[in-house]
């Protein structure tokens, strides 16, 4: 089985995230990252699949620009074969189209049994980019996937519904799958993996341009006001005062 | 200062060492603390990623990284506890180290490769009840009998000890009535005549596992002898160097948890309408831990670096031990003060730190005695011996 495993660098939750004067994104010198959470539990779920079948090839991808060579190699330490580097610079790039038919190029080639992506990203979370590669190639899709079961040229996978519900589904091959965090235990690297990682396989391409249909106009930090209003009366003036106010002051309703 | 000693692999260590460390070690470091309990289990998710063999070379089954690998992953473990962490020091750079720069090559593919890959534990004794500073005081005797060497005698406060799969022991070597002076041993903790006191209760390294070690007509091969006795085996002992690394390192590690606790405590308690952080007394403290740790990661680092270069570092080394244990001991103490009662109270886990804080101005050589080699070292310069 061969299967891609895209995997994005994003801001740590405990990072700082100074915006950056520009106001288009955050300082990026200043933050502190990390891969993200769904991603590295789908590497863990392919490198298991691979090692459970003794044969197959395990390919991370990746998006952005020379820093994101940092969770490329964590990845390669943790056991994945080889990498893709697409090089782009990500500032502002929040189109999940653009982004998904960079992904698309380059792995159309390779011709994966799976692709395998972290169900969203920790610092967009538009949840799609897996979604649309697999529309793109014309794969198979599942989004949410809990659990994998593979065999005779199948899989079955898990989803998750709302509420606590769950459904399993057979999908045939090749299938892109987007991989919900807490489904195995991922690995740490070890010493041996980190010591290897220098030597595998990381292909730098360059994308064609694509024009982004999306993107971002400013970011800030939401300004807040300390106001206090008392509402009076009967509880039924009470109740009907607090959805207007919901409704029309501060608009949730 | 990452930059300065640190390569990719370097950085990708400290960052899986540090995860699995808050992952695995630190929700469970206060229990283990507490029921003086070894980390068995840690110790085998540890070995299975090859951190009890980090220094020790590839073909004898260890890592084959290098000593600021080493010491950063020693760092990042004593962050957490440094129970976990003097186990694995103790076992690298006294239970395996020694083999490896001293032992021949029969012993080093017998002995290293199950030590390398953390399958057995390794201890070093070289203490005895009446012989801690002054090794050279050893009472211990094997004496030579045909092949072999028949052993009498005992260590006491040997880290890993009753969990240890092999011992590397001193002792006074007699062949022919002769005393050649003081040689070392490979020994098995399997074989015959070798019995374990009790735990030692501790005031702090608590998970690790301390035992005095009796030897009665215990009989080792003669090729277990590591190096030769005499004057060479001083020599050898002084190159020793790893062990004052990993507690220069350990100390680093120690006072780091101490102070994060304190750092952010500090600006989360509220005394007189101010953020305590605010009042320039605790600033000032946190300052100085801040730059303290800095220094002694520093000397660490150098001196670690320096011995990965092949440079002799007895004086490097003694410095990085004395001022990191010393630095360690302060920044506990003053962390315990930022926290204020809480700080003297399990709950708060600081007063953990600083009960594992003392034991570093003692082991591997006590602050007395490392002022005595630097000021031997610096001497010698003037002197131009
Ligand atoms: C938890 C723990 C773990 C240990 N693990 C090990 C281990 O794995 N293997 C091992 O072999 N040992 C181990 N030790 C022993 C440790 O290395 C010794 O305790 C230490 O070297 C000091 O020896 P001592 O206790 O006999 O003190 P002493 O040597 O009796 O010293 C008593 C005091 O006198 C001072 N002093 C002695 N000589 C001089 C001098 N020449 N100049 C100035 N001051 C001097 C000392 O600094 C100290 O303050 C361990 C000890 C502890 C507590």
């Amino acid at each position: 089985m061969k299967i891609a495993v895209l995997v994005k660098q994003v801001p740590g939750a405990e990072s700082p995230l100074p915006i950056h004067s520009n106001q288009k994104w955050v300082d990026e010198d200043a933050v502190a990252y990390v891969m993200n959470e769904s991603d590295n539990y789908a590497l863990e779920e392919a490198l298991q699949i691979k090692e459970a079948n003794s044969e197959g090839e395990v390919v991370v991808i990746s998006l952005g620009p020379d820093r994101i060579q940092k969770v490329i190699r964590e990845a390669l330490a943790k056991g994945a074969d080889r990498a893709i580097h697409i090089q782009i610079d990500t500032v502002g790039a929040i189109d999940p189209l653009a982004t998904a038919s960079h992904f698309a190029d380059a792995l159309k080639e390779e011709n994966f049994d799976l692709i395998f992506s972290g169900l969203q990203s920790d610092d967009f979370g538009m949840a799609q980019t897996g979604v649309i590669i697999g529309e793109m190639l014309g794969m198979a899709t599942a989004s949410l996937v809990m659990a994998i079961e593979t065999g005779g040229g199948k899989i079955k996978v898990k989803r998750e519904l709302e509420a606590g519900w769950f459904q399993w589904v057979s999908l045939s091959l090749p299938a892109s799958l987007t991989i919900q965090s807490g489904l195995n235990t991922p690995r740490y690297p070890s010493l041996k993996g980190i010591m290897g990682a220098k030597k595998k396989e990381i292909k730098v391409v360059t994308p064609n341009p694509v024009e982004a249909n999306q993107s971002l106009e400013k970011i800030y930090v939401p300004h807040s006001d300390k106001q206090t209003v008392m509402i009076e009366g009967s509880v039924d003036q009470m109740v009907e005062k607090l959805i207007h106010t919901f409704r029309n002051d501060i608009k949730v309703l | 200062m990452d930059a300065l000693f640190f390569t990719d692999e370097h950085t990708m260590l400290v960052n899986m060492v540090r995860d699995f460390a808050d992952n695995e070690i630190t929700p469970i470091a206060a229990e283990l603390d507490e029921v003086e309990s070894f980390p068995r289990a840690l110790v085998n998710q540890m070995a299975e990623l090859g951190l009890m063999g980090i220094p020790i070379p590839e073909e004898l089954g260890g890592a084959g990284m290098d000593t600021v690998a080493y010491a950063a992953a020693v760092m990042e473990l004593g962050c957490a506890d440094a129970s976990v962490a003097i186990t694995m020091a103790a076992h690298t750079s006294l239970g395996t180290s020694p083999i490896v720069i001293a032992g021949t090559d029969k012993q080093k593919k017998k002995f290293v490769p199950p030590l390398a890959s953390g399958e057995m534990i390794g201890a070093f004794g070289l203490t005895e009840p009446e012989a801690g500073s002054d090794a050279g005081a050893t009472k211990t005797r094997a004496v030579k009998k045909g092949n072999e060497y028949v052993v009498n005698g005992g260590k006491i406060f040997i880290t890993n000890a009753g969990e240890a799969g092999i011992l590397n022991l001193t002792s006074r070597i007699i062949d022919d009535g002769e005393d050649l002076g003081i040689g070392a041993f490979i020994v098995p903790t399997n074989t015959r005549g070798l019995k374990l006191g009790p735990k030692e209760k501790k005031m702090g390294w608590r998970a690790s596992d301390t035992r005095q070690i009796f030897f009665e007509d215990m009989v080792i091969p003669a090729e277990n002898m590591l190096g030769t006795p005499g004057k060479g085996f001083k020599t050898f002992l002084e190159t020793l160097t790893g062990g004052r690394i990993s507690v220069a390192a350990l100390s680093v590690g120690t006072a780091l948890g101490a102070y994060e606790r304190a750092l952010k405590y500090a600006t989360e308690r509220k005394a007189f309408g101010m953020e305590i952080h605010e009042f320039q007394a605790v600033g000032n403290k946190l300052a100085d831990m801040a730059t303290e740790i800095e220094a002694a990661k520093l000397l660490t680092f150098h001196a670690a670096w320096m011995k990965d270069q092949g440079k002799n570092i007895i004086k490097e080394a003694a410095m990085a031990k004395l001022f990191a244990s010393e630095m360690a001991m302060k920044t506990t103490t003053e962390a315990i003060q930022i926290l204020g009662g809480y700080g003297y109270v399990k709950e708060y886990d600081v007063e953990r730190y600083f009960r594992d804080a003392k034991i570093l101005e003692i082991g591997e050589g006590t602050s007395e005695i490392q002022r005595l080699i630097i000021s031997k070292n610096i001497i010698k310069t003037v002197k131009g011996l």
